[in-house]
Order: structure tokens, then C-alpha cells, then sequence
């Protein structure tokens, strides 16, 4: 099944181009790898499928689940299971974790026309969810991401991710700032919540993530535009050779 | 507008509601300050953004004591249990015992209504009342001082604790309309000695009334003080509330100012650094809906090196309320190494919703840091989006952020089960009485 499609991609912020007509197919139960260079506008790709305002779309067609995406508001698309862990979490003061997430899951259920998850259920639900981050329950009384450090925000986005059950997660640079440890957390919960009828975008500058999280395709960006696809052993090529040699050839061809 | 003011004076004077010769002059001395100045208009630059005139334009005759007295549970939501407190009940004005718990003796502590301690501590008043709430500073201040008869007294002896918070519960009930009544507070603390103060002001009912409060402080040499005030007076009420501390050396004090009711409210919060090395921090929240005024000043006097002052307040405004906030802070020449660093913010969820705000940073030593930075708008759009990603749009998103706006002043407040109470009435001015989020 089809789960993303892109067709000839453009967007804007301000005056400037920063996608220049980007095609990509992303199928259920496959993991993606958007990789490149600073400036290439991969966090740019991820802003837009999640629908962020300060971008605007000039050109082109983004379908999800068959619906038009660029039709829905950013909680419609929340709703409809599209997820963004963000590369920069917000932090919301006096807001704890376990009210913030079941208001979540509960917006998503209601789209949903299911009924809303009421609080002891919805402990038992978190406590499961909880090991996968290796995390106790303390976490969910905390104001969300409120002096948390970098990577204490980057698990809550995966902790967010295990329970809201996306059926399109987006992890936006979710590895930068990780030390080896966290890194190792967040990918395990990352690849706890595979499952066929899902599919996981995992934009990153490095290979290193996708040690861990290992992608079906890998997908070059620069200047706004795929420039090289590939299997996972392209990631590979580009933590060896660096991006350079892909402008060249882009330039030469 | 002055005739039934100076006629209730006459009247409570001429009861023997003053017997010892120094109250007697204390009173009669802010009366002709009254007469001299009135209340302050348009003209005066600290009241130039508040419109007074509905207050100013109207007599609030004295409210007078009896009457049947609210019952507990009437007062219950406004009562604070936490370990150790004790409540002081003020009915319209008037010590209320029966409402009152019985303070468990401490030693050092001394905690009374201050009608009780005019002929018990009169050397102690003597020395105190009067001294840091000067009646020169405002008409309301004079106005108080001449009609002042009770209120809080919290004395605590050289290195004495006070223990749990001392909770001045001010209540109008509603059943004088149009009457004024005038609480007056005082706290001494003696070096090294600690306290923490609760003063809230709260109407039953939407009764239209005057609360004219003044509360003084002195916080002695490494002395610790926690002030909290909270205003939830009727929407139909006017309240001017007027606090004055003063820091001696190593002292330490954080102000809590928490204002959700009133027609007309008035904040004036007055802090002397008296000493070098004091710290202290105001922290302030107010909330302004329908056609309410809001309006907060602040004044620190930073007057000797080495102090370190930290000021944050918060308005939401919504309807067309108004609000005002002005932080005066004032640095000495002698005040060098001073710390200062105040920040407000104003939230306006209506278009009409309006607020003056008015940093006012005086500063005459060469050697000090101080900061201010006021920022009044919207809410935040990175966290809306943020919220709107994970499928919370539109009321419920404006509510939760609006909440954590708010949330990040309460959330300094030490006290749990007050912090909670107060958390609940932001929810419910937010149209969500369910549940809170913290």
C-alpha cells in the first residue's frame, strides 16, 4: 500500500526556494532515509509534510493514504496518524507530560470516532510505552520537555510516537545532539514500532542512526531536489566519500 | 465626594476608637493628608493609565461590623490547608474569631488581629505602624491609615521560625453594598527570623464594595520572607491594595501577587533595599476579562551594593479588559554590583484587550546589571504548532498554551495545595473547569 506520495515538490519560505521538485514513494512497512548536506533542505521536507506555516508550497502534490494532503490542517494530519518528532521540541511550562500526551490521544481517537481514553487506562497504556524509552512513570508528571536536556527531549518525542501509534512517523535530525547511549534508546524505540502497515521517514545529516535504524531506500537531497536513491548501502558510501562528490556529479550531469 | 469619609472618620474616632495618644495622631495626621491631597486623577503620573473615576466619583461609606457571618463552607474554597497554617478570618473589614483557627503557640511568633494588639503591643505598633506604608505616599495609603482599627500582626522574635503560612483571610460578603473597608497589615521580622504571609482578598457574590488595603513589612537583618497576595474580589468591586517592604542587609524576600477579580484593581507593590546583600524577587500574574482593570506597580529601590533583585509579571487579558504594568526600579549611586533583572509579559486573547506597560529603570551607579523586557502579543506560534502536530487544535490548543503561560508564574509558589486552587481558577477563567493540566 501506498502510504506518502510527492509529486515535483516546491516550496518556499519568504521569497526563497527551498524545495525545487521533490518525487518520492514511501510504501507501508518501509523505513526511508532522507540524508544531505546542511542547507538541502531535508528539516524543510519534514516542516511541510507536517504542515508548519512559515513555508509555502508553489508547486506540486503531496498524497497521503490517498488523501491531499496539503488540503489538511497540521492536527488534521496529526489526526489522520502523520507524526513530526521534532528536530527542536518545544518545551510547554505546567503542562505535564501525561496531560499533554492523553489530550493528544484523545484528538486522534475522537477524529477517529472512537471514545476518549480515560486516565487510569490510559496509565496502563503509558506504562508499557514507558519501557521502550526506559523510562519510570515520574517522567509523565513533568511539564512537557520543560528543562529537559536534548536528549531527555528527543525520548519524549519517541515516548510521544509509542503511544500516539502514527501510521507515518517523520523523525526530523532526531539523532543530532544524542550521545551513543540515547541514541541507542531512541532507536530501538524506533524500530520497536515497525510494523507492516507503518512507515518511518528518518531525515539525518549522518549515517550513524541508520546503524541502527536500518532504512529500506536512502535518499539524497541537495539544493531542493533528490539527487541519488539508493539502498542502505548508499548511506554508507556518503558517511565514506561526504556529500561533495554528488553536487559534482549532479553539476556534471 | 470627601464628606462621607471625613464623617465616618469623626464617627469612629469619636467612639474612643483610638485611646492611646500616638494612634490617635498617627490617624488624624493621614486624615488632613487625605484632605490635603484626595485621590489621585489622571494628572498624577503613576495613576495616568488607570481610569479611577467610578472608584473616586463614589462615597463607600465605612462598612460596619455584625451582621450574620458567612458560613464555613462559603469560605471553604478560599481556605488553605497545608500543614501547620493558620487563618486569620476578616469579615467585611472586621475581625471574625469564630471563623479563625487558634494559632498554635511558637515561640517568637507572635500572630494577632492588629485591633487586638493596639492596647496589647502598643510599644511594638508604636515603633512600626506607619514607618514603611508612609500615609505621603497616596491618598488610599492616608485614606487607610486614618481608618485603620484591624488586620493581620505577625511579629517573629530574633532567629524565631513561624512555621506553616499565616493565611489573612479578607472577605466581603457582599451584604453592605457600597461600603469601604480599609485591612491593615503588619509584619516585623527580627534578624534571622523567618515567616511566610498569605493575604487574600475575596469577595461572596458579586457585591459592588471598596477594599482599601495596606500592608508593611520589615524584613530584618538575614530575616526570610514569603509574601503572597491573592485578589479575588467581586467583579463589581474596587480594590487598591498597597504593599511596603523593607529589607535590611542579607535579607531575603519573594513577593507572589496573584490578582483575578475586581472592577478597578490596583497593585502597588513597594520594595526598599535597605541593606547590601539582599535579594529579592516579585513575581506577579494577573488576569483580566469583561470590562475589568488590571493595573500593577511595582517600585524597587535598590539603595545600597551588592543586591540582587529578580521581577517577572504576567497579565491575559480577554474581553476588553485593560491592564497596566509599571516596574519602577530605581538604582542609587552608592548601589553598585546590583543585580537587577525584571521581565513582563502581557497575553491579549481578545482584540479588544488592551494593556500599557511602562519599564521605568532609573539608574545612577556605573557598575550594575539590569535587564528589562517586556513583550505584549499572541500566543506562542512555534508551541501552537507544536501542539496542533501532535492533533490538539484550535479551543483546547489556545487553552493549554494559554494555561502554561500562566503556569510558569504559579508554578513558583512553594505551597502545593494553593498552587493547585490557583491553578483550577485559571483553568476555570478559561472556560475549562474539568480538569488542569499540571
Amino acid at each position: 500500500m501506498t502510504m506518502l506520495e510527492i509529486r515535483n515538490l516546491h516550496a518556499k519560505v519568504g521569497d526563497k526556494p527551498i524545495l525545487n521538485g521533490i518525487s518520492l514513494v514511501v510504501n507501508a512497512g518501509e523505513v526511508h532515509a532522507i540524508m544531505g548536506p546542511n542547507g538541502s533542505g531535508k528539516s524543510t521536507l519534514a516542516q511541510v509534510l507536517a504542515g508548519h506555516p512559515a513555508y509555502e508550497v508553489t508547486e506540486g502534490q503531496i498524497l497521503y493514504q490517498g488523501q491531499d494532503l496539503l488540503d489538511m490542517e497540521p492536527e488534521e494530519r496529526a489526526q489522520a496518524g502523520l507524526f513530526l518528532a521534532f528536530q527542536y521540541p518545544v518545551e510547554i511550562p505546567g503542562v505535564s507530560n501525561a496531560y499533554f500526551l492523553r489530550a493528544a490521544l484523545n484528538e486522534i481517537r475522537k477524529a477517529r470516532g472512537e471514545e476518549e481514553i480515560d486516565p487510569i487506562d490510559f496509565m496502563d497504556l503509558v506504562e508499557a510505552k514507558l519501557k521502550l524509552v526506559e523510562w519510570g512513570p515520574e517522567i509523565m508528571s513533568r511539564a512537557v520537555n520543560a528543562g529537559f536536556s536534548g536528549g531527555e527531549k528527543k525520548r519524549n518525542e519517541i515516548l510521544q510516537m509509542a503511544v500516539l501509534e502514527p501510521r507515518l512517523a517523520i523523525l526530523d535530525e532526531t539523532d543530532s545532539g544524542l550521545d551513543i547511549d540515547a541514541l541507542r534508546i531512541v532507536a530501538s524505540g524506533v524500530n520497536a514500532l515497525r510494523r507492516p502497515d507503518n512507515a518511518t521517514i528518518v531525515v539525518t545529516h549522518y549515517q550513524r542512526l541508520l546503524n541502527y535504524i536500518v532504512p529500506d531506500r536512502v535518499h539524497v537531497l541537495a539544493a531542493g531536489r533528490i539527487v541519488k536513491s539508493g539502498g542502505k548501502e548508499l548511506a554508507l558510501e556518503l558517511e565514506a566519500r561526504g556529500y561533495e562528490w554528488l553536487s559534482e556529479e549532479v553539476v556534471s550531469a | 465626594m470627601t464628606a462621607t469619609y471625613l464623617r465616618d472618620y469623626e464617627t469612629l474616632t469619636g467612639n474612643g476608637g483610638a485611646k492611646a495618644p500616638w494612634l490617635a495622631g498617627l490617624r488624624q495626621t493621614a486624615l488632613e493628608r487625605f484632605q490635603a491631597v484626595g485621590f489621585p486623577g489622571a494628572r498624577d503620573e503613576d495613576w495616568r493609565f488607570i481610569n479611577l473615576a467610578p472608584l473616586t466619583a463614589r462615597s463607600f461609606p465605612l462598612a460596619t461590623g455584625g451582621g450574620l457571618l458567612p458560613s464555613a463552607a462559603a469560605l471553604a474554597p478560599y481556605l488553605i490547608s497545608i500543614p501547620g497554617s493558620r487563618t486569620l478570618v476578616f469579615v467585611n473589614g472586621r475581625f471574625a474569631p469564630s471563623l479563625s483557627s487558634s494559632p498554635e503557640a511558637r515561640p517568637g511568633v507572635t500572630v494577632l488581629n492588629l485591633g487586638s494588639a493596639l492596647a496589647s503591643h502598643a510599644d511594638l505598633l508604636d515603633r512600626h505602624l506607619g514607618r514603611y506604608a508612609s500615609a505621603e505616599a497616596s491618598g488610599f495609603t492616608a485614606l487607610n491609615t486614618a481608618f485603620m482599627r484591624e488586620g493581620l500582626l505577625v511579629h517573629v522574635a530574633r532567629g524565631a521560625e513561624a512555621g506553616g503560612p499565616i493565611h489573612a483571610l479578607f472577605v466581603s460578603d457582599g451584604s453592605q453594598e457600597g461600603a469601604a473597608s480599609y485591612p491593615r497589615n503588619l509584619i516585623v521580622l527580627e534578624a534571622g527570623a523567618t515567616a511566610s504571609v498569605i493575604e487574600s482578598y475575596v469577595g461572596l457574590g458579586d457585591g459592588s464594595y471598596f477594599t482599601n488595603a495596606v500592608t508593611e513589612g520589615l524584613i530584618g537583618e538575614g530575616a526570610r520572607l514569603e509574601h503572597i497576595k491573592i485578589q479575588r474580589e467581586s467583579e463589581q468591586a474596587y480594590h487598591v491594595g498597597t504593599t511596603h517592604l523593607r529589607h535590611a542587609r542579607d535579607s531575603r524576600g519573594v513577593s507572589h501577587s496573584v490578582s483575578f477579580g475586581a472592577a478597578l484593581c490596583r497593585n502597588n507593590l513597594d520594595v526598599v533595599l535597605d541593606g547590601p546583600g539582599v535579594e529579592a524577587q516579585m513575581l506577579g500574574l494577573y488576569m483580566g476579562r469583561g470590562r475589568q482593570e488590571v493595573d500593577n506597580h511595582t517600585s524597587l529601590l535598590h539603595a545600597h551594593p551588592n543586591c540582587s533583585t529578580r521581577e517577572i509579571y504576567k497579565g491575559i487579558l480577554d474581553g476588553r479588559s485593560h491592564g497596566v504594568f509599571n516596574g519602577k526600579i530605581y538604582v542609587t549611586p552608592i548601589a553598585q554590583k546590583t543585580d537587577a533583572k525584571q521581565t513582563n509579559r502581557a497575553l491579549l486573547l481578545s482584540e479588544h484587550a488592551t494593556i500599557d506597560t511602562k519599564p521605568q529603570l532609573e539608574i545612577f551607579a556605573d557598575d550594575v546589571k539590569c535587564t528589562h523586557g517586556a513583550t505584549v502579543g499572541n500566543l506562542d506560534q512555534q508551541a501552537g504548532f507544536y501542539l496542533k502536530s501532535r492533533g490538539i487544535g484550535g479551543a483546547l490548543a489556545r487553552r493549554i498554551l494559554t494555561y502554561a503561560f500562566a503556569a510558569e508564574v504559579l508554578e513558583e509558589i512553594p505551597h502545593e495545595t494553593l498552587r493547585a486552587s490557583l491553578e483550577a481558577v485559571v483553568m476555570s477563567r478559561l472556560g475549562h473547569s474539568e480538569e488542569v493540566p499540571g
